[in-house]
């Protein structure tokens, strides 16, 4: 540890953490704060929001504070069924994205070392390429006109089926948000998996286990926390996703994301836009609560 | 060969495949003679051509490279302060701040951002509040690196520099700062390349005045889907791969050269 005057100590850390924190508590903890503030007024006449004081020369009209936006949520069981719909996709995309991501980070974590970094880089590297960009490579694969459309419509029409439009549907939704968040499972996956001890594989193997019980048995439950914190890296971002839905997405396919957006640039109704940001902000927060507690008695249960 | 084994390589040549296909259609089909993206007519360079004399898009991708490096600069001069402390003193409340905006969707920032630029700073949307939006998301990032090398690091590094009675400030730029320079310039690049990506907060806190390249490839993909789109795409895709590579060698450079006491230090 390092011996100093107390003083002199305390002057670093305030010139050090100062200037970051300064600058979050403005531009993060002040807008914060004052989105719940919005939540609680009236939608201004033309968008935006009706003043907190009366107008002087008016008693009549709207102003100061309300739970009106929340009233107005819970009152119409579409809001509900949107949220409801999109924790859904969530789960879908997390459940999906754990079952592609793991063999791959597995195979990775049992690699020679000099091979890993290179095949964690090449699951990085297509990430690293524009959101947008990655989204808009699904619109030309599932596009009506696209090889894959004709194929998978051949393979319908094989077996009688009507053929299908991909593109504008729920499944090119689900595709462009597991395509965009699948490195979120990989990376916390291999990590994990990568500090396993491959002796207990071979006692377990010793011991008579077959290979199914020694992954069931052995390698599942010791990637636990893996799990637990790649879901939640998936989970989190999807549940707030508006940009897939609004591309790859058909005229219902509408998640939480888009209905937010919608009050902000569309509508323009301030109050309920916040409010819908802060029961967003509250599923998240009870999301990423969850996560952690189950990986810490995943961990415990070990320790 | 084990036959476990085999199952698990094919599993994984699917999910690389899965990975790049689609991002290799769209550099092919940049190439591509045809105004559809459905099939292979021809190669040209005229997608190219017609981009280089879109104005609004040059202005677009200037305005973003202008957004992006400024944002990058406060974020490293932050990220790294921030990184420095967390890892440094006991702190509570700085933690929480510095890593929830790189946790929650994107969206939250962006809206409340939007409502504080407009309601309390009354500022006009535009390139100044796409960067202190951009600043306040970078710097969660970089501080996540800087502290992960401080946490790989010997701390009687620091120590013998304060016997041999560096002042504080001598001891971090002579010390401290060489040793964590490629997790400062590692920040930077990333900040960067999320700056020049970043599409959901700089749709809210945009305003309507400059066009911004995510925002103009936005409205190409809803609007009117040319193979423009596809060769503003390959360019990015180039410039983001240049970038890592850039931040990989210096990587490489400083985890290879083993720690080596600045020169000036040991004149003192």
């Amino acid at each position: 540890m390092i011996k100093e005057a107390p003083r002199e100590n305390r002057a670093a850390r305030y010139l050090v953490s100062g200037p970051p924190l300064l600058f979050l508590v403005v531009f993060f903890v002040a807008p914060t704060l004052i989105m719940i503030l919005t939540s609680f007024r009236f939608p201004g006449e033309f968008g935006g929001l009706a003043p907190i004081a009366a107008p002087a020369e008016k008693i009549s009209g709207e102003y100061g504070f309300t739970p009106e936006a929340y009233q107005f949520f819970f009152s119409d069981v579409l809001y509900a069924k949107i949220f409801l719909k999109s924790f859904g996709v969530a789960l879908a995309t997390t459940l999906i994205c754990l079952i592609m991501a793991y063999p791959l980070a597995l195979l990775i974590a049992r690699s020679e070392k000099r091979f890993r970094n290179l095949m964690v880089l090449l699951v990085v590297l297509p990430f690293a390429s524009n959101f947008l960009i990655r989204i808009y490579a699904w619109m030309i694969i599932l596009g009506p006109e696209s090889a894959f459309s004709h194929f998978v419509n051949a393979i319908l029409g094989a077996f009688g089926l009507a053929p299908v439009t991909l593109l504008f549907s729920p499944f090119a939704v689900l595709v462009g948000m597991v395509y965009v968040h699948l490195p979120f499972m990989i990376l916390p996956l291999y990590t994990n998996l990568e500090k396993h001890d491959a002796s207990l594989l071979d006692a377990a193997q010793d011991l008579g286990a077959t290979a199914w019980q020694r992954f069931w048995r052995v390698t599942w439950p010791l990637s636990l926390p893996g799990v637990f914190s790649g879901s939640a890296l998936v989970f989190i971002p999807v549940l707030g996703m508006f940009a897939v839905p609004d591309i790859l997405g058909g005229t219902g396919d509408i998640l939480i994301g888009n209905l937010i957006k919608d009050q902000f640039l569309g509508t323009r109704d301030w109050p309920f836009g916040s409010a819908l940001s802060i029961m967003l902000t509250l599923a998240v927060l009870s999301v990423a609560g969850l996560a952690t507690w189950f990986a810490r008695s995943a961990t415990g249960q070990r320790a | 060969m084990r036959r476990g084994n085999i199952w698990l390589w094919s599993m994984a040549v699917l999910i690389y495949a899965f990975l790049y296909i689609p991002l290799a259609i769209v550099v092919l089909y940049s190439f591509n003679d045809s105004r559809l993206n459905a099939e292979w007519v021809g190669f040209t360079l005229s997608w190219y051509q017609a981009l280089f004399n879109n104005t609004e898009m040059l202005t677009a991708a200037r305005n973003s490279l202008i957004i992006a490096f400024s944002a990058s600069l406060g974020a490293t001069v932050l990220g790294t302060m921030a990184g420095l402390a967390i890892h440094r003193y006991k702190l509570k409340v700085l933690p929480i701040l510095v890593f929830t905006p790189v946790a929650m969707p994107e969206i939250l920032l962006g809206v409340s951002l939007l409502l504080f630029f407009l309601q309390v700073l009354n500022l006009t949307l535009g390139m100044v509040s796409i960067i202190i939006a951009h600043t306040t998301f970078c710097i969660g990032f970089v501080a996540i690196i800087v502290r992960a090398r401080l946490q790989g690091m010997d701390e009687s590094l620091f120590e013998a520099a304060r016997d041999l009675g560096a002042s504080r400030w001598q001891t971090f730029r002579l010390v401290t700062l060489p040793l964590i320079m490629p997790a400062v310039v590692a920040g930077a690049l990333m900040s960067f390349t999320l700056s020049i990506d970043d599409f959901v907060i700089t749709f809210f806190t945009k305003g309507v005045g400059e066009p911004i390249l995510p925002i103009q490839i936005y409205t190409m993909i809803k609007v009117a889907v040319t193979p423009e789109v596809n060769a503003i795409s390959t360019l990015l895709m180039l410039l983001t791969l240049v970038m890592i590579i850039i931040a990989a060698r210096l990587e490489s450079r400083a985890s290879s050269g083993r720690v080596k006491m600045p020169r000036e230090i040991v004149k003192q």
